[in-house]
């Protein structure tokens, strides 16, 4: 089953295309992202399948239902992480994610998300008290705690420092082996790397690349730089050409094979020079 | 599938959240009370004695004259900076991505904003009581008058101060825009102002059009004998007419809520 079908999603604000003319297909399960440059039509995109904004043009179907025409049985069958809420403050982590789970039919256990999260030890304390990492844990504790079946999350990792960002990784991880379709953007190659088993690469409104993380815009065929005793050589093969250097008896001491790295093809995908 | 939680039960789940979190933002909470309270001590006691003609010193007519206020500025200002205040924090994009209609939403924050109203209402009656001998009437047609005036009072402030939260674009400047047109409407609704008959008569023409100048008078009439009926600009406490004001701005102020509120915010657009 498809969680998510888009056919020629076009969106334009003032007479300038955010979004021109995007196909994408996501299977029930994966971990789906979105990379792109800001300004790409990321967010856009998202949030035309959330629900939260409409399209000029295409076909839309998440849960095979229009998210511009889905009502509430719809909506308590996806998740949204917000990304910069600051709603809530006053409130006890605790009373939030209950306040919440209260709008549907059958949500997680409040303190089952709570301790998901890694929050245990904060569910009492105010959400203003929170750090700024703390905080998007309760958005995600927000996103989840019905049990969704799609869950968004639009840059969810930005302004976090790098221990962070590994633990809400894990967090989303966790989330992906529950069988829970993921929908994120990003503008991090490793986040993308990380936790993505397929992407897009989304440029000025259109799709440039979709693939693995490993198998983008042509990776893996890619040919393969081998250096060695200052030489240098492109082959499809390394591995024939290093069986027949060491053969030859060539100084294999500084040996180096490298293919492009999902950077590099990013870089080339997006129009930028390295 | 296991059937949703009704509108109903979503509703009240939102005021109870509203009413938390005011009671916990120390500021708000003793700025919204104290404001019109302030105001009814100053009035009470600079004007003090005057106008004793009828039995009635001027302290007590603003007692009943300031709960109008104070329904107005809690009615529409707090929903107008409420709303503005939740677009701007997230609140509404986080809604709207749940199954919480707007419909629950307002339930929300009408049980927030009628609750936050009643007991300003019960700060200003004590004022009035315990400060100016202001006498609570022992009849139950004048506390049934009470009733419908209170809730057609915040029904129809809450209905428009949904409406003007799409004024605003910001919060922070949310209440410095919707205080102007509610100060002048107190001025020219004769709520600062008394007798109301002293003001040009295109004031009070003017003024009879909003819903300031019949909540003034409503609530006049439940606290002040019926021989200040002399000092309404139509003779009478004219109950009819105050029910029939009010309610054309609850649909009015219905109508246009219905066809102004946005979940977003308009540079999100």
């Amino acid at each position: 089953m498809k969680a998510i079908e888009v056919r020629g999603l076009r969106k334009a604000y003032g007479g300038r295309d955010a979004v021109a003319g995007i196909d994408l297909s996501v299977p029930a399960g994966e971990v789906f992202a979105l990379l792109g440059p800001n300004g790409a039509g990321k967010t856009t995109t998202v949030e035309i399948l959330e629900g939260h904004r409409r399209r000029d043009a295409g076909d839309v179907r998440v849960l095979e239902t229009d998210p511009a025409s889905a009502g509430r049985a719809w909506r308590a069958r996806i998740g949204i992480v917000l990304q910069t809420a600051t709603d809530a403050a006053e409130l006890t982590v605790t009373e939030m994610v209950r306040h919440v789970a209260g709008f549907y039919p059958r949500p997680r256990p409040v303190a089952e998300v709570i301790d998901m999260v890694g929050l245990t030890d904060k569910a009492k304390a105010r959400i203003r008290s929170l750090s700024g990492g703390q905080r998007r844990r309760v958005d995600v504790a927000l996103g989840v705690v019905g049990r969704p079946d799609v869950l968004f999350l639009d840059e969810p990792t930005t302004g976090f420092d790098p221990a962070a960002r590994r633990q809400f990784w894990d967090l989303i991880r966790a989330q992906a082996r529950e069988g829970t379709t993921i929908v994120l953007t990003t503008h991090y190659l490793d986040e993308a790397e990380a936790l993505a088993d397929r992407l897009a690469v989304i440029s000025a409104g259109r799709i440039v690349a979709e693939g693995t993380p490993a198998g983008l815009g042509g990776r893996a065929t890619a040919e393969a730089t081998v250096r060695w005793d200052g030489h240098t050589e492109t082959t499809a093969d390394p591995a024939d050409l290093i069986v027949k250097l060491s053969a030859e008896g060539a100084d294999l001491s500084r040996l180096t094979v490298t293919r492009p790295t999902l950077e590099d093809t990013y870089l080339t995908l997006i129009g930028e020079k390295r | 599938m296991t059937t949703l939680p009704s509108t109903l039960h979503n509703g009240l789940s939102r005021g109870w959240v509203e009413l938390l979190q005011f009671a916990r933002d120390k500021t708000a909470m003793i700025f919204t009370f104290s404001f019109p309270a302030i105001l009814l001590i100053l009035f009470g006691v600079i004007f003090g004695n005057e106008y004793n003609d009828a039995g009635v010193n001027a302290a007590q007519i603003f007692s009943a004259s300031m709960i109008a206020y104070g329904i107005v500025s809690t009615a529409f200002i707090t929903m107008g900076i409420g709303i503005a205040v939740d677009r701007e924090d997230g609140t509404l994009k986080r809604l709207r991505g749940t199954p919480v209609t707007a419909t629950a939403y307002f339930i929300g924050k009408w049980i927030f904003v009628a609750t936050v109203s009643l007991l300003e209402v019960a700060v200003l009656l004590a004022i009035g009581v315990f400060g100016f001998d202001m006498r609570l009437p022992g009849d139950a047609g004048s506390w049934w008058t009470f009733a419908w005036l209170f809730v057609l009072s915040v029904i129809s402030c809450t209905l428009l101060g949904i409406a003007a939260s799409s004024l605003v674009r910001h919060a922070r400047t949310a209440g410095a825009i919707l205080n102007v047109p509610v100060v002048a409407l107190q001025f020219l609704s004769g709520i600062f102002i008394h007798p109301i008959t002293q003001l040009p008569d295109w004031m009070i023409t003017l003024a009879s059009v909003f819903p300031v100048k019949w909540i003034g008078q409503g609530f006049r009439s439940v606290f002040l004998p019926d021989s200040m009926t002399r000092f309404e600009a139509g003779g009478a406490w004219e109950l009819g007419r105050i029910a029939l004001a009010l309610g054309a701005w609850c649909v009015a102020g219905l109508i246009l809520s219905l066809m102004t509120f946005r979940w977003t915010g308009r540079r999100d657009g």
